[in-house]
């Protein structure tokens, strides 16, 4: 489609062109006229003249090729390598697999990548909370009181509704404070956590022999159930839940987002073996998606990988995002259920499974131009925000984003991560005013208008902040949401018919292939600033409740 | 920032002085970008916002501008037969083009702007930024000797019962300009057709009728004079000029019949009669080419509307009764303005197709139904207005078609 808009745009360039100057150069109209008509029969006729050359060729070409008994419909016909010259082939490591070559999107470029360092920990305080986990109810069950030790893997909390499903405690320790928030709800429970965790041991069922009522029994008990995210609301499955797939995303495109390369090292084992859990559970398979963007090759425990399908990528974000890889791969029709991970929660998965501990070990990139020293730190699922940016922070009004920037929380003061959260960002506040911003702004900002000149300086990098550049205007946009979304749907359209609360629509318009992150690029080029991460969870909370 | 405070001093109440705080919140945000931050979802976001998009378009329009208002003047002398080269009394032309366009570009704003500011302040919401394009088209559509009163009661009427009625700015169905003109050319035809329109400052084109100057030219005169320069001597409508459009005289009499009176290359850099902004075809595509290359309009609607005005051009080649039908279809784009309807007018992102399918299809119709009118229509030698504000109403339809069809193929997919 990006090709054939530039054979289009240059054409009518072209066309344009040919129009004035025959205009400029002719002297009477008799002459004029006629260069004009020649011209187009110039180009029509070289364009029939090609075209005709290339079928010509092409059939010579498969004649060719059934004589000698080669396979036409793969990779040797003409039209394939006419089409690879507009798209380049995949990259050398992918060995001439097929890699989703996704044209649209954009990598927003900021300061604060993090430095390839992992830290040990200096966190002590971790919260479980159950606002992580959507559709719980606002007051689960909690079975520890202030003061209890735990260890990790014990049962803190479940939802009574869903009783079987025990969310567990990522480390040992002493539970110091259950909070409530608004309507005696519960916001968070926090442990003191030891210097040395301590691990609940549990026996854990043959991967290989146990039954999938056995496995789907212990990971409920286990807290390993709790890790996983059901599409299209993004809930911890119901125990009968059978997914029709299970998709991974092995890289992040996010800004700013962490190497899953580095993220894995020395735990390679561990994911295979939540990658042979996982494919116990599905009546599909497991999906990974891994990255194709880089020079080099991504860490082998993904490439390598067994007892699931591998899905090459590249391009530019949202190329990482599960959402996307499952569009492409095998999108979520009506009545579907897919299971998404992260590789942390495989990873803790497959331990739970291998050596029968509740290990939530997580590997947080802490990024952002406002962070003194952006690297990894190495601490546990839920672990307090400020400890991990102690000292770490520069002066002046920060906000501090608990995720990336596009579709992360905010963090107040005395946060904690979220259960899926492998990366904080810090950035400035933009709560500034600037004369004429709009106009001629004074300073350098991402965006992908070309009415910047940030098109002619690719690699320039950003210190973004989080001024809005702009008020917030009635739907006014004209293609800009296409730009960067690489999946067949209508953002703007799905936009108005959640807004109007048109349900069939809502379906109809694949509502369900999409989750707030992958849209987060749409609501940032927005012109009429839009909130539409938070629209579209509107109209999936809609759509769930009417389920 | 001493100026920045000073602003904030003298910000009225919202609740007392509902009006007054619209103007100033609108003035305010133009010189100052708020300091609004994100709240959730998107934390950084795009430094493009609805003003820049909007002054990107006026942008755009600037050469049209800048030639309409001296082609004004030009026309005025051609009919009198006096500085017949382009640049020959270079300052009159200026100034008579100016005192022309000045009012109706001041008019056309104030009122808008003052019923924007009004609904804004009624509603409680800022002013939205569209009826910056809305302002900077109405003057370049409209004939440069309107009526004022006019002018007035078109613009009252577009903006209320086009924009307002439906919303405001993003919401309205027809693109607001051309409804000021359509307005004006079903409510007061006289004024904006026939030949006697398009050449500014006679009553009427007849041979022999005197040049119409008013205060503004006399005290022109007097600065002129005292400058030692030539000034606006009065004069009168040669024997046998018509101010006849090419349109109208393809109506007549076909190709050779235009070409009698205006050369081709007159027509392409736009030195013939006409609405204000229409007549200059580069300064228009350079306009275009500039909207092209922000990304802010749509090559889309921009190439099929220009292929389906030659497509129906073409095949109105083919049946050839008439001498119109029979003018080459590229001469076709020499007359008119095809050009600045395609620019500028159908391709307004409110009352387009959103869908890319549909814009193409929404395109295509315009140029193809725009040719229709234009050459078989005998009441009215141009089309482009009638078919953008025909097809802006289908266009929400094309949109449902092509959701439709994308819906049942996801059905179709499970």
């Amino acid at each position: 489609m990006q090709s054939f808009r530039r054979i289009a745009s240059s054409f009518f360039t072209l066309f344009l062109l040919i129009f004035s100057t025959s205009q400029l150069s002719a002297q009477s109209a008799e002459t004029s006229g006629d260069v004009f008509v020649i011209a187009i029969l110039v180009i029509v006729g070289a364009l029939i003249l090609v075209s005709a050359v290339l079928m010509l060729s092409e059939n010579f070409v498969q004649l060719e090729a059934s004589k000698t008994g080669v396979d036409v419909n793969q990779k040797s016909n003409l039209t394939s390598s006419v089409s690879q010259l507009w798209q380049s082939s995949g990259p050398e490591y992918a060995g001439g697999e097929h890699v989703h070559q996704l044209k649209k999107g954009h990598d927003i470029l900021l300061n604060g990548e993090a430095e390839p360092v992992v830290h040990a920990s200096k966190t002590t305080r971790y919260a479980l909370k159950p606002t992580d986990y959507r559709g719980m109810s606002p007051i689960p069950k909690v079975v520890v009181a202030e003061g209890d030790e735990v260890e990790a893997g014990d049962v803190i909390f479940f939802d009574k509704k869903n009783p079987a499903v025990k969310y567990v405690s990522p480390v040992s320790g002493e539970v110091v404070a259950v909070t409530r928030g608004e309507k005696r709800s519960i916001a968070e429970i926090v442990i003191l956590g030891d210097k040395e965790v301590k691990y609940k041991q549990f026996d854990p069922p043959s991967i290989s022999e146990a039954s999938r009522d056995d496995i789907v029994n212990f990971l409920c008990e286990s807290g390993g159930w709790s890790l996983i995210n059901e599409r299209p609301f993004d809930i911890v499955p119901a125990i009968e839940s059978v997914p029709k797939n299970i998709f991974i995303s092995t890289f992040d495109s996010a800004p700013l987002a962490p190497d899953m390369g580095l993220v894995i090292q020395g735990k390679e084992s561990a994911f295979q073996k939540g990658v042979d859990t996982l494919a116990r559970l599905t009546e599909g398979d497991v999906h990974l998606g891994v990255d194709a963007r880089g020079e080099t090759a991504p860490s082998e425990a993904f490439t390598q990988a067994v007892n699931c399908k591998k899905h090459w990528f590249s391009g530019k974000h949202p190329s990482g995002n599960v959402g996307i890889q499952i569009h492409h791969v095998a999108p979520i029709n009506v009545g579907d259920k897919v299971w998404t991970l992260t590789v942390q929660q495989v990873i803790t998965l497959g331990e739970l499974m291998f050596k029968g501990k509740y290990d939530a070990e997580r590997i947080i990139a802490i990024t952002g131009s406002e962070v003194v020293a952006p690297s990894y730190h190495r601490t546990y699922l839920g672990a307090s925000i400020d400890e991990l940016l102690a000292n770490n922070l520069k002066e002046g009004k920060n906000r501090i984003i608990v995720g990336d920037v596009l579709s992360g929380a905010i963090a107040g003061e005395g946060s904690f991560l979220s259960q899926n959260s492998d990366q904080v960002t810090v950035i400035q506040e933009g709560d500034y005013y600037e004369m004429f911003g709009w106009l001629l702004p004074l300073s350098p900002r991402p965006t992908i208008s070309k009415t910047f000149p940030n098109f002619l300086f690719p690699n320039l990098k950003f210190d973004a902040d989080t001024n809005t550049h702009g008020e917030k205007r009635a739907f006014v946009v004209s293609g800009q949401y296409e730009q960067v979304l690489p999946m067949k749907v209508y953002p703007q359209h799905l936009m108005k018919a959640i807004m109007v609360g048109d349900f069939e629509q809502m379906e109809g318009l694949g509502i369900y292939e999409l989750s707030e992150e992958d849209i987060a690029l749409c609501e940032f080029t927005c012109t009429s600033k839009m909130p539409l991460q938070s629209i579209l969870r509107d109209g999936l909370d809609m759509m769930r409740e009417d389920a | 920032m001493g100026l920045l405070e000073t602003f904030k001093k003298i910000e009225p109440d919202k609740k007392k002085q509902p009006l007054l705080h619209t103007g100033y919140d609108a003035i305010f945000t133009f010189l100052f970008t708020p300091k609004t931050v994100s709240k959730g979802g998107t934390h950084i976001k795009d430094g493009m916002d609805l003003k820049r998009t909007m002054v990107h378009v006026v942008l755009a329009m600037q050469l049209c501008y800048l030639f309409g208002t001296y082609n004004l003047g030009h026309q005025h002398f051609a009919a009198m037969g006096q500085y017949v080269g382009f640049l020959e009394g270079f300052h009159l032309k200026l100034i008579h083009g100016l005192i022309k366009l000045l009012p109706l570009f001041v008019v056309a704003n104030v009122v808008g702007l003052g019923i924007e500011f009004w609904y804004a302040a009624k509603r409680g919401h800022a002013v939205e930024e569209g009826y910056l394009v809305t302002g900077a088209l109405i003057p370049l559509i409209m004939p440069p000797d309107l009526p004022i009163w006019i002018l007035v009661l078109s613009i009252i009427f577009a903006v209320i019962l086009v924009k307002e009625a439906f919303g405001g700015t993003g919401m309205n169905i027809w693109n607001v300009a051309l409804m000021a003109r359509l307005f004006v050319f079903f409510a007061y035809p006289t004024s904006i057709s026939g030949d006697d329109v398009w050449i500014s400052g006679f009553d009427s084109i007849r041979d022999g009728m005197a040049a119409n100057y008013g205060w503004a030219h006399s005290a022109f005169n007097w600065l002129f004079d005292w400058m030692g320069l030539a000034t606006f001597s009065g004069g009168q409508v040669i024997d046998g000029y018509t101010g006849a459009t090419p349109m109208a005289l393809a109506y007549q009499g076909g190709w050779e019949k235009v070409t009698e009176v205006y050369s081709v290359s007159q027509m392409w850099w736009g030195t013939i009669p006409g609405s204000i902004g229409e007549t200059s075809k580069p300064f228009i595509i350079i306009g275009a080419a500039f909207l092209l290359a922000t990304g802010i309009a749509s090559w889309r609607i921009m190439l099929s509307m220009f292929v389906g005005a030659a497509v129906m051009a073409m095949i109105l080649n083919g049946w050839d009764a008439t001498p119109f039908m029979s003018v080459p279809w590229y001469y076709q784009f020499y007359m008119g303005s095809f050009f600045f309807a395609m620019a500028f007018m159908a391709t307004d992102p409110v009352t387009a197709a959103s869908t890319n399918r549909g814009k193409i299809a929404y395109g295509f119709l315009i140029g193809f139904i725009g040719m229709i009118i234009r050459v078989l229509n005998p009441a009215y030698p141009e089309g482009w207005m009638l078919a953008i504000i025909f097809i802006n109403t289908f266009a929400p339809l094309l949109d449902r078609l092509v959701l439709n069809s994308h819906m049942s193929k996801r059905l179709a997919r499970g």
